[in-house]
């Protein structure tokens, strides 16, 4: 803004859609616009476009058509998830325990939260490592034969921490709970294979990997009734009444496919940047620490503290110099009190409250990374001259 | 690359601000909005009064309307060590604090403008109805805003020429009801919002008693009320309930109104008296601020402000020591507070000025 060229780098908020993507949502706003309930061939090319997308989706998850149902977004995703899960486990089995990991995204966490509350589920928290991390073990110390819902995110927003997904759902399996994972973040990177990872239930935003806002997909295995959040006409299977979003739906799964199709050279170019910035972060600066794990975190996705550092103003003077990053999550109130998540992992409040969240995507250039490698520092350095 | 000047502005969300924001937008400056996130007093309203969500969101859609980017910066600890705190220990003292004009000299022209020069801006504006005035010879002169009605150099006399070197005062020339027309003409949707409010800090009531019995309850120590020959004639619940002057609240039954006149802090008494028994025709102050940064030659005849609302009396002063003074009235001032800022004017000139003691 004020030195000219604005340099993105909070992809895990959100990305631009990818121009193919954009083509082929084109043709569905107002040449194939029908309503896919519709008896009319008008009806009919939108009904095939729908169809289309979730054939080609249902592919990339490894799962059948039918499994996927269409929401408005990744939060809708989860809500419906949690809610349906819960009440269907308590309809069929008088389960009422919730287990879900400490670093969820608050689209479960609050879920989960609400269900305890005002429906009289127990809900119980698993312990994660000092990297976020959820394991297995801890889940078996905690599952038990009433256990409703096992939710763990796959790979966490704040921090890029993948948990062992696979393992996890194939415990929950053995007890038949029911297993939920929040893959928003990850479906961009990782393989959202359903059987392999042994889940019930798998949350998608289109958003996050450069298709568009407004709308996401929730895989719900067959033959698991959940409770519909919205009831009405009848669409998706009775999970998710309302017409749907054609051209958006198209859109996410041409984004989905290419994010699968590409995922490899995307990898490729991405990771090593943001190894470069990880590596020269912590040896150019002092007093800071990498959140999350190590290795086993989202190839895009780079999170630190750093001491004595305010990080709202952090975000403001990188913002000033052209740079958009991210605290870790979406906050714009000022009031930045230190991240439920970065606390939980035991970072005290000092370092917790200079959290900075740096994410890659496609367009992400090696000159970018070394501008902003040559910034941050002086930003850092002046602002804990300012306390 | 930019080389026109970088403007930061504090917002508000209220019309001055956000004008302020628009003219300095309209004059070409590269403009950055930047908002506080106070301290405030919690379970009441939970929220600052200046800087609730509501406030929030309106100055950042007055910053989107004239396309410049926003920042809410934290500052509710410093706000609270260096406002807040300050506050209740002038309570605990009996005497009457102005809190804004501690927030100007320490968070608005300290934090803030620390933040906004790193930031990489040249300036900080503010909303404020001051002129800054450039002198020849390199000395920045605060002066009363065009609006006498609305002056706010009051409130600034604790600027030092290092502030005011980066200080812009964009409603300095107009008045509110032009100042308000201009919102309309920009259509920012503030121009009907009220103005901000002193004691910000303090719970929707904006009541500071009840404030104090919950943060301070030891200021409030009942007392007795008596008048100047030193006849009881009532109690009262603490001498932070009152200030020099103040008639409401007093409870007392009398012929002639009663006014406080005095707090004897050493007996914990409140001395009370007529209309015309009150007064004085001198003040010390303390801790004073010359704007220029340099101590003037007195004894000087000069116009002064004991309260933010009071009207000049003219007086001289004499400069006792750097930063203290004694103002000599020529007739009696009523309403001469401890803890409120005597403000030293030569014509529309703020020179300066302590608080009085």
């Amino acid at each position: 803004m004020l030195k000219g060229k604005q340099i993105y780098l909070d992809y895990a908020a959100s990305t631009p859609v990818d121009p193919r993507v954009m083509q082929s949502m084109l043709p569905y706003f107002s040449e194939t616009f029908g309503n896919p309930s519709s008896y009319h061939k008008y009806g009919q090319l939108a009904e095939s476009a729908l169809e289309n997308a979730r054939q080609t989706i249902a592919q990339c998850m490894h799962c059948l058509s039918d499994e996927i149902i269409f929401t408005s977004c990744g939060t809708e995703s989860d809500n419906l998830a949690l809610r349906g899960a819960a009440f269907l486990a308590r309809q069929e089995r008088q389960a009422n325990h919730i287990l879900i990991s400490p670093v969820e995204h608050p689209a479960v966490s609050r879920t989960a939260q609400q269900l305890a509350k005002v429906y009289g589920f127990e809900l119980e928290y698993l312990p994660v490592d000092q990297y976020g991390q959820i394991h297995v073990e801890h889940v078996k110390a905690r599952i038990r034969q009433d256990t409703a819902l096992v939710s763990v995110v796959y790979a966490n927003n704040e921090i890029g921490t993948i948990s062992p997904i696979a393992e996890i759902g194939a415990l929950c399996r053995s007890y038949g709970a029911i297993f939920h994972t929040d893959a928003v973040q990850a479906a961009g990177y990782l393989p959202v294979d359903v059987d392999t990872l042994h889940t019930d239930l798998v949350s998608i935003g289109a958003h996050k990997f450069y298709g568009p806002k407004g709308i996401g997909a929730l895989y719900i295995r067959k033959g698991l009734n959940l409770l519909p959040a919205q009831t009405g006409g009848g669409q998706e299977y009775g999970f998710r009444a309302g017409t749907q979003n054609v051209p958006y739906i198209v859109g996410m799964a041409e984004a989905l496919h290419l994010a699968q199709s590409e995922v490899k050279e995307r990898i490729s170019t991405i990771m090593p940047l943001r190894d470069h910035l990880i590596g020269s972060i912590l040896e150019g600066i002092p007093d800071v620490q990498l959140t999350g794990h190590p290795e086993a975190r989202l190839p895009n996705h780079a999170s630190f503290v750093f001491k004595g550092v305010d990080g709202n103003a952090l975000l403001m003077m990188l913002d000033v110099e052209g740079f958009a990053c991210s605290s870790g999550s979406a906050c714009k109130t000022g009031n930045p009190e230190p991240s439920e998540v970065l606390t939980r992992l035991g970072i005290s409040r000092e370092w917790a409250l200079g959290s900075l969240r740096v994410t890659l995507g496609i367009y992400t250039t090696p000159a970018e990374i070394e501008q902003f490698l040559t910034i941050l520092p002086k930003v850092v350095s002046n602002i804990r001259k300012l306390r | 690359m930019s080389t026109k000047p970088v403007v930061a502005v504090a917002m508000s969300g209220g019309v001055d601000s956000s004008v302020a924001a628009a003219l300095l937008v309209e004059r070409g400056f590269t403009v950055i909005g930047m908002m506080l996130n106070l301290w405030s007093e919690q379970d009441s309203e939970r929220e600052n009064r200046c800087c609730t969500p509501d406030s929030i969101a309106m100055a950042r859609r007055v910053a989107s309307i004239i396309s410049i980017p926003f920042y809410v910066l934290d500052a509710r600890q410093v706000f609270f060590e260096s406002v807040v705190k300050p506050f209740i220990d002038d309570y605990a003292q009996n005497r009457t604090p102005n809190p804004c004009i501690t927030c100007n000299r320490f968070i608005r022209w300290g934090f803030l403008l620390n933040h906004a020069l790193v930031a990489g801006a040249d300036y900080l504006a503010t909303g404020h109805y001051a002129r800054i005035i450039n002198h020849p010879e390199g000395i920045y002169h605060l002066s009363r805003g065009v609006d006498s009605t609305k002056d706010q150099s009051y409130v600034l006399h604790v600027l030092t020429q290092n502030q005011l070197r980066h200080a812009l005062f964009p409603l300095g020339e107009y008045t509110k009801p032009v100042v308000r027309e201009l919102a309309h003409n920009y259509n920012l949707p503030v121009a009907e919002r009220p103005d901000s409010q002193d004691l910000c800090f303090i719970g929707a009531s904006g009541n500071y008693r009840q404030f104090l019995t919950k943060y301070a309850p030891q200021t409030l120590n009942p007392g007795l009320i008596v008048d100047r020959m030193g006849r009881i004639l009532g109690h009262h619940p603490g001498l932070a309930s009152f200030t020099i002057g103040q008639r409401k609240g007093l409870n007392l039954t009398s012929p002639t109104p009663l006014y406080v006149y005095e707090k004897d802090t050493i007996n914990n008494t409140l001395i009370v008296g007529t209309r015309e028994q009150s007064g004085s025709n001198r003040l010390f102050a303390e801790n004073v601020n010359w704007i220029s940064g340099q101590v003037p030659i007195s004894p000087f005849p000069a116009s002064i402000k004991i309260r933010y609302k009071a009207p000049d009396v003219p007086g001289v002063v004499n400069v006792v020591e750097q930063d203290k003074i004694h103002i000599e009235f020529k007739n009696l001032v009523r309403d001469i507070t401890p803890g409120q800022s005597a403000v030293i004017y030569n014509g529309d000139i703020c020179l300066g000025g302590g608080i009085i003691s």
